[in-house]
């Protein structure tokens, strides 16, 4: 794709080094001779700034492993020594910090438009696969990296992700053991972990390389979809490229300081600002906000399916969720790159990305928090008031026919004119059956707004009955339909699946798309050049 | 139950089955208060921090640590306790001043010469090795040291307040949510609880707090507890604000240097963005794309 060089030595040393190492001829075909499609939108240039991503998080990242103390009793206090002694630590720091967020916003927005767009498609499969390689490899670098400050959420999230790989049968607890250097999270881990979030970049780093390298030979995919055919369809990388993904590198760059300098901290948590605890677990552990919808997703699964248990389950789908991403160029059957000439598959994706925020929001929410308001929980209350009361002890034959026969003594007991009967199983085959009768049977309908409203009401009402005069409550509770944060990310998961094995794959084969312009230049509103 | 699904990661999850947030005692949102530190161009009071460290010194250091802060930051740049060398026209001397006032050139006294900061180190005695014999000793503080902790370590700190451990006050702004106006708002949000909550024994009720009941007893519970050199009324509720604004420096010490840093490199980038702009446009001007 990239054609004949077309480098010129300009001078004598130039064309000495040429015939030696052809690296000015590399960078002069790679970055700037390099055929630009001439219609390649804003969506593009996310490649330029996560190259600028990658290069701070590598820089500051060394300054930083230089005052970092990777032990348990120093590290909390050695971050604290960057941010106030250390000379610049105070901006460094934060620049890591929110950095790391900034990047994962970069590659959303690059894969989102690889997604669209189409650019996962013959002949770019293995560029799309690289870059899952890396974004994969960015999560990992990402996670390690959150766990070294060694504050509360440091530690209990590398608590929960390491005892997740724990649920993989077979080798899980020898990987998840290796991973901690014991049998918990401790001095070990953070060693261990310091030094994989130390090279995991430079293997970023290596397989951008190739990612960059299978793009310069396939070709830049672009918004129509269409491989350039002549000349007129592209442009060279320099300048028009390097100025283009210059202007929003710098509109990037306002973004990313304008939460360095003004919000350093609104992304983080702020139990990260206590030092790890493994006695004190947070009321509410969650990751940082680029992996709230995988951990949606690990959290959706609340049931088991066979021999899966809810926890494997839900391992399973959160690394299936990303493992998808690397079939995806056998998953989608459509001829059309472009969604842009897709309007059917437009709409999915469109919910696709929708569901895609939706899940995040869920990852921060409480798994039993309502997402739609519910009706109040009852409970219906009978007594009876100063009656007298009678106490049996039954005991069944055995424990299977146990039940029905509690049932029958109690029902011996209301005919003989109890009016209210407890039963109180003691044991598998016994029971003890209070009947109460010859008092007035009181009811009453108590309510709460959840489960711990409507016990704490029931046990109020209890409180106030005495139980001198009512020796126990009948309590009937009716719990409403709760649409909760997990059923929710339920019906997302599905679709986050859905959309990749069902939808891409069949969408493909039915639908018609509306018609491709032949060339690139003809996508071009205006027409010809 | 609806945790089952990690059932395993056991410590994580009986926090979402375990009921939290009973009605009775579900935690107040922290009253938003005015800060002069808030906001893109704030800075902190420096009077209000000084007074706050003076709160924080008599009243909050009998029970908690500031382990990540030297006597020495006091003095740096943006510190309570930074002093310059300022000419005074009218007198035609150097003299050495607490802070800059109304425009005022001057020079930031090295810490090692900052009259103030040294008194406040040598007021507190710093637990030490005896050179010459190896005993454990006490010896007057320097600016180099760390800020004494009231306890030698968390087990002697639970046993002398019945269980309970006093956070380190640190970065305790930033380590809660809305932190300025969590912390102000907790030390003034001490009351009778309501009716039909059962008394905790040995707690306080603090509305504020999560669970509502505090092993904190009122810190601030009467005017005057502190004298302030300027002449400030020593209220409770000024108290509890003065010594909040101390706590945001010591948990942010370099805010004010970071924004005046944004304001510039903002500047720089919008300015940047438009020039690469207009560089941008000029290369492609007579390409169609």
């Amino acid at each position: 794709m990239a054609g004949p060089s077309t480098y010129q030595p300009a001078s004598g040393f130039t064309r000495w080094l040429d015939t030696r190492l052809p690296i000015l001829r590399l960078a002069h075909d790679s970055f700037v001779a390099y055929p630009t499609p001439r219609n390649l939108n804003y969506w593009w240039t996310f490649g330029a700034v996560l190259s600028m991503c990658l290069v701070v998080q590598i820089v500051t990242g060394i300054v930083l492993a230089m005052h970092y103390a990777p032990s348990i009793h120093d590290a909390f206090a050695s971050v604290q020594r960057i941010r106030r002694d250390v000379p610049w630590g105070w901006l460094i720091q934060p620049i890591h910090a929110v950095g790391a967020s900034m990047f994962f916003l970069a590659v959303y927005i690059h894969m989102f438009r690889g997604l669209y767009y189409g650019s996962y498609k013959a002949p770019r499969e293995v560029l799309w696969i690289l870059g899952c390689v890396i974004y994969l490899l960015m999560v990992a670098t990402a996670f390690l990296g959150y766990s070294l400050p060694w504050g509360q959420m440091s530690f209990w999230a590398a608590t929960v992700i390491t005892n997740l790989l724990g649920a993989v049968p077979v080798v899980g607890t020898a990987i998840r053991d290796w991973l901690m250097g014991g049998f918990a999270i401790d001095n070990p881990t953070l060693n261990r972990f310091f030094s994989l979030h130390y090279l995991l970049p430079f293997l970023i780093v290596g397989v951008v390389v190739l990612h960059v390298w299978a793009l310069h030979e396939a070709g830049q995919n672009n918004p129509a979809g269409v491989d350039p055919k002549e000349k007129g369809d592209t442009v060279p990388f320099t300048p028009h490229a390097t100025m283009k993904d210059l202007f929003i590198t710098v509109v990037f760059l306002l973004l990313f300081g304008l939460f360095v300098f003004y919000m350093p901290d609104a992304l983080g948590h702020p139990d990260n600002y206590i030092p790890a605890d493994p006695l004190v677990t947070p009321t509410h552990i969650v990751p940082e906000w680029y992996l709230l919808p995988f951990y949606a997703i690990l959290r959706a699964i609340d049931f088991n399916v066979g021999p899966i248990d809810s926890k494997l389950g839900g391992v399973i789908l959160m690394f299936g969720a990303i493992a998808v991403l690397f079939v995806l160029p056998w998953l989608d059957t459509s001829r059309v790159r472009s969604m842009r000439y897709r309007p059917i598959a437009q709409q999915f994706f469109l919910i696709f990305v929708v569901v895609c925020i939706a899940l995040g929001w869920c990852g921060a929410q409480q798994p039993a928090a309502p997402v739609i308001p519910h009706p109040a929980f009852k409970a219906d209350l009978r007594w009876v008031e100063g009656g007298t009361s009678a106490t049996r002890t039954v005991t069944a034959t055995s424990e299977r026919d146990a039940v029905a026969g509690f049932e029958a003594a109690a029902q011996e007991m209301r005919q003989a004119g109890a009016q209210l009967v407890l039963v109180n199983r003691t044991s598998p085959t016994q029971a003890t059956l209070t009947g109460v009768s010859g008092g007035t049977e009181q009811r009453a309908t108590v309510q709460g707004r959840d489960l711990d409203a409507l016990e704490a009401e029931i046990g109020k009402r209890k409180a106030s009955l005495g139980a001198a005069s009512v020796p126990f409550v009948e309590v009937d509770r009716k719990e409403p339909f709760v649409f909760t944060v997990t059923r929710f990310s339920q019906i997302l998961t599905a679709y986050y699946f859905l959309f990749f094995l069902g939808i891409l794959p069949l969408l493909g084969l039915r639908e018609t798309a509306s018609r491709v312009p032949d060339t690139i230049a003809k996508s071009i509103r205006g027409g010809a050049h | 139950m609806r945790a089952h699904c990690l059932a395993a990661l056991a410590a994580a999850l009986a926090l979402f089955a375990t009921p939290q947030a009973h009605a009775e005692t579900q935690q107040a949102h922290p009253h938003a208060e005015k800060w002069s530190f808030s906001g893109p161009f704030g800075t902190y009071d420096r009077a209000s921090v000084q007074r706050g460290f003076l709160v924080y010194e008599t009243v909050c250091a009998a029970c908690h640590s500031l382990r990540h802060l030297s006597y020495r930051n006091l003095g740096e740049e943006g510190g309570p306790f930074a002093a310059y060398r300022v000419f005074n026209e009218e007198t035609g001397q150097h003299e050495t001043t607490l802070g800059l006032h109304g425009g005022h050139e001057g020079k930031l006294v090295e810490i090692q010469d900052n009259p103030y900061v040294a008194a406040i180190a040598a007021a507190v005695m710093i637990p030490d090795i005896d050179r010459d014999t190896g005993e454990a000793t006490e010896r007057a503080g320097r600016p180099s040291d760390r800020f004494r902790s009231p306890y030698p370590n968390p087990i002697a700190a639970r046993a002398a307040n019945g269980g309970a451990l006093p956070p380190d006050l640190s970065v305790i702004t930033l380590a809660r949510h809305d932190g300025a106006n969590y912390v102000h708002s907790l030390l003034t949000g001490y009351s009778d609880p309501p009716a039909g909550v059962d008394v905790v024994q040995g707690k306080y009720y603090n509305r504020y707090f999560a669970g509502g009941w505090i092993a904190m007893p009122p810190p601030l519970a009467s005017a005057d507890m502190v004298t302030y050199s300027d002449g400030t009324a020593a209220t409770p509720e000024q108290m509890a604000r003065d010594v909040t604004h101390f706590l945001a420096w010591a948990s942010d010490p370099k805010m004010e240097m970071r924004k005046s840093l944004g304001l510039q490199s903002m500047a720089f980038l919008l300015v940047l963005t438009f020039l690469v702009y207009l560089a941008y446009k000029q290369v492609w001007r007579g390409t169609k794309h």
